[in-house]
């Protein structure tokens, strides 16, 4: 086991995919000679020519369409979209093609691509480039959506979407980017043929006392507040979505039976966003199993600021998330500090 | 706007007086500031806000009891809210349940709204039986109540407005077997004061007796000393000890400390030796519960301090690893916050072992009512001057009478009379107090 970033583990893998097969390619806005806005294609264009590296005009459209084309004929793209935001502009690619071209031309060809892309705010990057929404993907049938949120899933888990046939897409987080984990010593080999089960979520930790379920950077966070509360007794059962698409309801349900009693946090908003559909697949689940209501912790309903207190003031934090945890629980009459 | 209730501060607590209310209706209050001082059946103790906003209502005055759940007060965004009367309780349940506080006034209004909507649609639902809504529960509290064949109308809630949790079904089931003394003698203190009142001239018979006010603690004393009395065999074991040593040993300790400010006590003294003789007798380290001997591998001595509201103890946690200044300084600290009535329920819990000096007084000598689970209390007595033989002469030397009450099922006597033993040769040798 060695410890590196998340990013790291990324640029890695990708290396490692596009050396194990010819058909992997990187596609991209400043991907080859910039090597990457937030340089997850390093060396990748020394390495492996700008056949297989391309860098592209900013033209998300275009691009992502065009690695449709060449997933369809057998290629196996990795396309970059510099921020989930601009997926926007790609979106009539991504929903009403990508999604749905294996269905609609009946199994004909199905389209093997991934799209890696990092949501999250906290950068001061403004409203229009600090948003999370992996949502929208993730509610469309035909695509599958990988959050990952640690060095080693994100090694599993780009492999896992690299060889898998469906368009995968793969969420990253500008939070993340830097932290720093274990993984296994051989992640990077090209022969490396440990794949992570797309649409498994993971108790990343146990506890009895109530269930916390975050996914990307909020699994992160979630672990440091159960660190946290166990400081005072508070025994948090951590659940990482890892993927919200196919989402693995089972996981969690099973977790909130034993707790009986769930908060879920979320970068994204929390009206109708993705916690919304945990909580309703709780009390389908688990319902009499509940000792309280299932609380969601998200970012405000704002677009978000870009002065550095008003951000912070957004997003959810481990305090946010101790008090609901705290609230819920005095709720259950288990005592809290 | 959102209600503040009634929590639950202690493990053994059912409901509370609000104390003193430190925010004032329209007072702006921020997330962490103290609203409201609590007394439990165990402590006084400060109950903070968890959000920002302004106190609109304070539905409890100072002084009233009310069950835990029950909305003590309501915080609003704006200091001019007017508070919904949340008297109808009971009907709103699992409608909006517990909007997300973000949420504006007017987006909580409009979800009300449309789930009212909603409700109307589904108003095929069976009718409430004849004798009243059903209780507001937890679905967990349902399903267990279900399989443990329990009565859900009987049971008492102790969330959020009177919520049905797990906790209470748990503990329904357990006190099942005994809860019917138990249950008469709740209705009885729930009962209004005004209504006790009534019934005062009942017990007067020409004494010209009035009914004081009591507190949750006087109450709590009542209750457990009583159960103490009536079911632990208490027998007592009774011994002098010369003193001289140890007030020798005492002020050559207090001259060491005299640039600290820490002064030792005679029953800092007793206190630490107690520990020291605990960790010889482990035996007498024990509690008798539910037909159960548990040994307590820490050794936790309860100081007995006397305040306006009543006796209580204060526990001083790993009191045989504390060095003495640490007894003293720790001791003095409880006391103090004793007195303020600031003590948490877990710096009273967890006791092994009660030290109780009357000595102050003057009492010669005392036997002690054990305070349960603990196997044993010592009763200590004042420092007398008495003529003693000491080498077939009679000098004068300073003594004190110690007396221990212990619980037969526990221990029995020769271990309790050996446990003694040792206790007063440490004391009387006091070097051996801090080896």
């Amino acid at each position: 086991m060695s410890v590196i970033t998340y990013r790291q583990a990324l640029r890695d893998t990708l290396r490692a995919e596009m050396v194990r097969d010819e058909n992997v390619l990187v596609i991209g806005e400043e991907i080859g000679v910039f090597e990457g806005s937030y340089k997850i294609t390093e060396g990748l264009l020394k390495e492996f020519g700008p056949r297989r590296v391309k860098d592209t005009p900013i033209a998300e459209e275009g691009f992502v369409g065009a690695a449709i084309g060449a997933a369809m004929l057998g290629l196996r793209p990795v396309v970059e979209l510099m921020t989930i935001n601009f997926s926007l502009i790609a979106i009539d690619q991504i929903i009403n093609h990508a999604a749905k071209i294996y269905g609609m031309f009946g199994g004909q060809t199905s389209v093997p691509m991934v799209i890696r892309t990092p949501g999250g705010g906290g950068q001061q990057l403004g409203a229009t480039h600090s948003q999370n929404i992996e949502l929208f993907y993730s509610f469309i049938p035909g695509l599958k959506v990988l959050a990952p949120s640690t060095p080693a899933e994100a090694s599993a888990m780009l492999r896992a979407a690299i060889r898998d046939d469906d368009p995968v897409l793969f969420l990253e987080n500008l939070g993340l980017y830097n932290s720093k984990g274990e993984v296994p010593d051989d992640y990077a080999e090209p022969s490396n043929d440990t794949v992570a089960t797309i649409g498994r979520a993971k108790v990343t930790r146990e506890g009895g006392d109530i269930t916390l379920i975050g996914y990307s950077r909020m699994a992160m966070v979630a672990a440091q507040v159960a660190e946290k509360l166990a400081e005072e007794d508070i025994d948090v059962e951590v659940v990482d979505l890892r993927s919200l698409r196919p989402l693995d309801r089972q996981t969690f349900v099973d977790s909130v039976k034993k707790t009986g009693a769930a908060v879920i946090c979320e970068d994204d908003w929390l009206t109708y966003g993705i916690g919304a559909e945990i909580a309703a697949s709780i009390q389908e689940g688990a319902f009499d199993y509940l000792d309280a209501p299932v609380r969601r912790v998200a970012m405000a309903e704002v677009p978000m600021p870009y002065a550095k207190p008003l951000e912070t003031a957004a997003l959810p934090s481990v305090e946010s998330i101790s008090t609901a945890i705290k609230e819920t629980l005095s709720a259950v009459g288990k005592r809290v500090g | 706007m959102s209600e503040i209730q009634m929590p639950r501060l202690s493990d053994t607590m059912e409901e509370g007086v609000i104390s003193t209310w430190v925010k004032n209706v329209g007072d702006k209050v921020a997330s962490g500031d103290v609203l409201v001082e609590i007394e439990t059946d165990k402590a006084v103790m400060e109950y903070e806000a968890y959000e920002d906003g302004y106190l609109v209502k304070q539905s409890v005055s100072e002084g009233e009891t009310v069950p835990i759940g029950a909305v003590i007060g309501v915080i609003a965004d704006s200091p001019d809210a007017v508070p919904e009367d949340s008297g109808d309780a009971g009907s709103d349940e699992g409608r909006h349940a517990e909007p997300a506080k973000e949420e504006q006034a007017e987006k909580a209004d409009e979800i009300k709204e449309a789930a009212e909507g909603s409700e109307a649609e589904q108003a095929e639902e069976p009718a409430p039986a004849e004798d009243g809504p059903r209780p507001r529960t937890s679905p967990l509290a349902r399903r267990l109540a279900r399989e443990y064949g329990l009565d859900i109308t009987r049971i008492k809630g102790s969330g959020p407005k009177g919520r049905i949790v797990r906790a209470d079904i748990e503990a329904a089931r357990e006190g099942a077997a005994r809860e019917t003394p138990h249950e008469v003698e709740a209705k009885e203190e729930a009962k209004p004061s005004a209504e006790r009142a009534v019934s005062a001239p009942a017990f007067d018979d020409g004494r010209a007796s009035e009914e004081l006010k009591i507190s949750n603690v006087r109450k709590v004393i009542a209750r457990r000393l009583t159960e103490s009395k009536q079911t632990v065999p208490h027998f007592y074991l009774r011994r002098t000890i010369d003193a001289e040593a140890l007030k020798a040993f005492r002020a050559q300790i207090n001259g060491q400390l005299s640039s600290t400010g820490v002064k030792v006590s005679f029953n800092d003294l007793i206190v630490k030796a107690s520990a020291t003789a605990l960790k010889l007798h482990p035996a007498v380290n024990t509690s008798w519960v539910d037909d159960k001997l548990l040994q307590h591998h820490r050794i936790n001595v309860g100081v007995a301090v006397a305040v306006d509201a009543g006796l209580v103890v204060p526990v001083l946690h790993d009191t045989d690893k504390a060095t003495l200044s640490e007894i003293s300084t720790r001791t003095r600290e409880l006391a103090g916050k004793a007195r303020d009535g600031k003590l948490k329920p877990q710096e009273m819990s967890g006791g092994t072992f009660s030290v109780s000096n009357l000595g102050m007084f003057g009492v010669d000598s005392f036997s002690a009512v054990i305070n349960p689970p603990e196997a044993a209390i010592l009763a200590v007595g004042a420092m007398r001057q008495e003529p003693v033989v000491v080498d077939g002469e009679v000098v004068v030397r300073n003594r004190i009478s110690l007396e221990l009450s212990v619980d037969h099922r526990a221990v029995d006597g020769a271990v309790g009379a050996a446990f003694l033993k040792d206790l007063a040769e440490i004391l009387e040798e006091p070097m051996r107090i801090i080896l």
